[in-house]
């Protein structure tokens, strides 16, 4: 059972608790860009097999977005962090290197 | 290799000799340096993929390499139905095609896939999924999909174990396609490995995929763990890990990899000999020919790579399935599994061309893929050998860029 704790109210909560809300850290783009830039942030995704960055929602508690640090080969989490974050913070991407030294970063 | 017949007299042949005589049905041979095609992914889809373009298009110069054993991704992991009832044009044609190619599977692949076209109900248990339902089954007779409407009365007939009256989601009637049903998900991958064997077709199994070569933006092979292997054509089918070979060919593909999970329960006396998917409440089943009631239900809502699921969800699965059908409340559960299956926005598959010139991809069929096997590798072969298909004209990956998704998720409501 996959269990995150919501950085906004601090509550440990399980999966069922939770919506989840995909790839996080897009950039998004509007009217004016191209439509590789439309297509890629509206569809394309990174769907990596190991460290994923991704948007959650405490949708059963506190109803606040969040981010998770998660490996989808592993179901490990690494941490969860708050929606307001441009990037993964500094000490939670040394984390994910020193458990996954390949790791190629969060871009 | 040659393919000694399978028929009846061979069975009485074999007999004579303590069935010791029966031969490997397919070789597993090591990789040559250069094929014309190689096929990535051994399930289903890559070995039809693979057999019609030897069958349709004479082009036998093909590997196909699997990482795992054939059939052993979602092939093997699957609920076996097969329907076409879809809403919109593109899907029907292609479902309906492998539909068609299932009805003849076990005499043109000389192989018993076992299809059991048995019957299949989708049933409306709201008035929102009557209106839905009904607007498929005009739009299937348009495009000569054989379905029809039938009252809640006619549904308690075909499936006497229903219970019709609710309370909270009475069956208002079912969306009835005949002629869908099931088939032996693993006879499938099999039939086909054994056919593209004896067109002299390599399937090289535990032999992973880690890098894909290309050259000015044509592709020139793959890098295995059993070395490098030189292609003309590169078919990608690897359902689940579609993204992970598209990164390794250096493009995007617009699927998320999520957990679907499956079960069986304990075999019990044929209860049900058709096939009943409550969509409302996420939840079909079916009975196996050795008399397990099977059941599916929906994905996992995060991306996932590890064939496990959640167990919240089988227990919703099954808590809707038990309001529907009363007597299973006290079966056991045998077995239960996951497998990682491809979603893409609008719910519909991707067979396109890629970015790299001689790159292909076949992916994208989500929650749906076993019933479209014969189909997709039909359209597929044509798509790789003669550069285009009608089938899959829809189907492309630039779909997304233009906007014309072929909308079924909204068609069916669920996964499906």
């Amino acid at each position: 059972m996959l269990t995150l704790e919501c950085p906004c109210c601090g509550v440990k909560a399980e999966e069922t608790e939770l919506q989840a809300g995909g790839e996080a850290h897009l950039k998004r783009y509007g009217p004016g860009s191209t439509d590789e830039e439309f297509d890629g942030y509206m569809f394309s995704r990174k769907n990596p097999k190991g460290v994923h960055f991704e948007r959650w929602r405490h949708a059963y508690g506190c109803g606040k977005w969040f981010l998770a640090a998660r490996c989808t080969a592993t179901l490990e989490v690494f941490g969860t962090y708050p929606a307001q974050s441009k990037e993964p913070p500094a000490d939670l991407q040394a984390k994910i290197r020193a458990k996954r030294p390949n790791w190629e970063g969060y871009k | 290799m040659a393919m000694k017949r399978y028929s009846a007299f061979a069975i009485a042949r074999q007999a004579m000799s303590y069935h010791l005589g029966w031969e490997r049905a397919w070789g597993s041979p090591q990789p040559k340096k250069k094929y014309d095609v190689i096929i990535v992914g051994a399930g289903g889809h890559g070995l039809a993929t693979a057999y019609y373009l030897g069958k349709n298009y004479g082009i036998t110069n093909v590997a196909i390499i699997e990482k795992g054993w054939l059939g052993g991704g979602n092939t093997g992991r699957n609920t076996t139905i097969i329907r076409s009832n879809y809403l919109q044009d593109p899907s029907a044609a292609i479902y309906e095609k492998a539909r068609s190619l299932y009805e003849t599977m076990s005499q043109d692949l000389n192989y018993n896939v076992m299809f059991s076209p048995r019957g299949l109900l989708m049933l409306g248990q709201t008035e929102h999924e009557v209106r839905g339902y009904k607007r498929t089954v005009y739009a299937n007779n348009l495009q000569g999909v054989e379905t029809r409407w039938i009252g809640p009365d006619e549904v308690k007939k075909l499936v006497p174990i229903i219970n019709i009256d609710g309370p909270r989601y009475p069956v208002l009637g079912a969306l009835y396609q005949a002629r869908g049903g099931t088939a032996r998900h693993d006879a499938v991958a099999w039939g086909y490995a054994r056919a593209c064997s004896a067109m002299g077709m390599d399937v090289i199994q535990q032999c992973e995929v880690t890098g894909v070569k290309t050259e000015g933006g044509r592709v020139t092979g793959v890098e295995t763990t059993k070395g490098f292997i030189g292609c003309d054509k590169l078919g990608m089918v690897v359902a689940g890990h579609a993204s992970v070979l598209a990164e390794q060919a250096g493009f995007r593909l617009p699927i998320e990899s999520l957990a679907l999970q499956a079960m069986v329960s304990e075999p019990i006396k044929p209860c049900m000999d058709v096939v009943v998917m409550a969509n409302t409440v996420h939840g079909y089943m079916s009975q196996s020919d050795k008399g397990e009631m099977v059941i599916g239900g929906g994905t996992d809502g995060f991306n996932n790579y590890t064939q496990r699921g959640s167990f919240h969800h089988i227990e919703e699965t099954v808590r809707a399935l038990i309001e529907t059908f009363p007597m299973i409340s006290r079966l056991k559960q045998l077995r239960q599994w996951g497998g990682i299956v491809d979603m893409t926005g609008d719910r519909s598959p991707i067979l396109s061309k890629t970015p790299v010139e001689g790159i292909f991809v076949n992916c994208g069929w989500g929650t749906g893929g076993f019933k479209a096997i014969p189909g997709s590798g039909w359209a597929m072969a044509e798509l790789m050998a003669r550069g285009h298909s009608p089938l899959t004209e829809e189907f492309s990956m630039y779909r997304f860029r233009e906007g014309k998704f072929i909308d079924e998720s909204v068609a069916a409501g669920v996964a499906h």
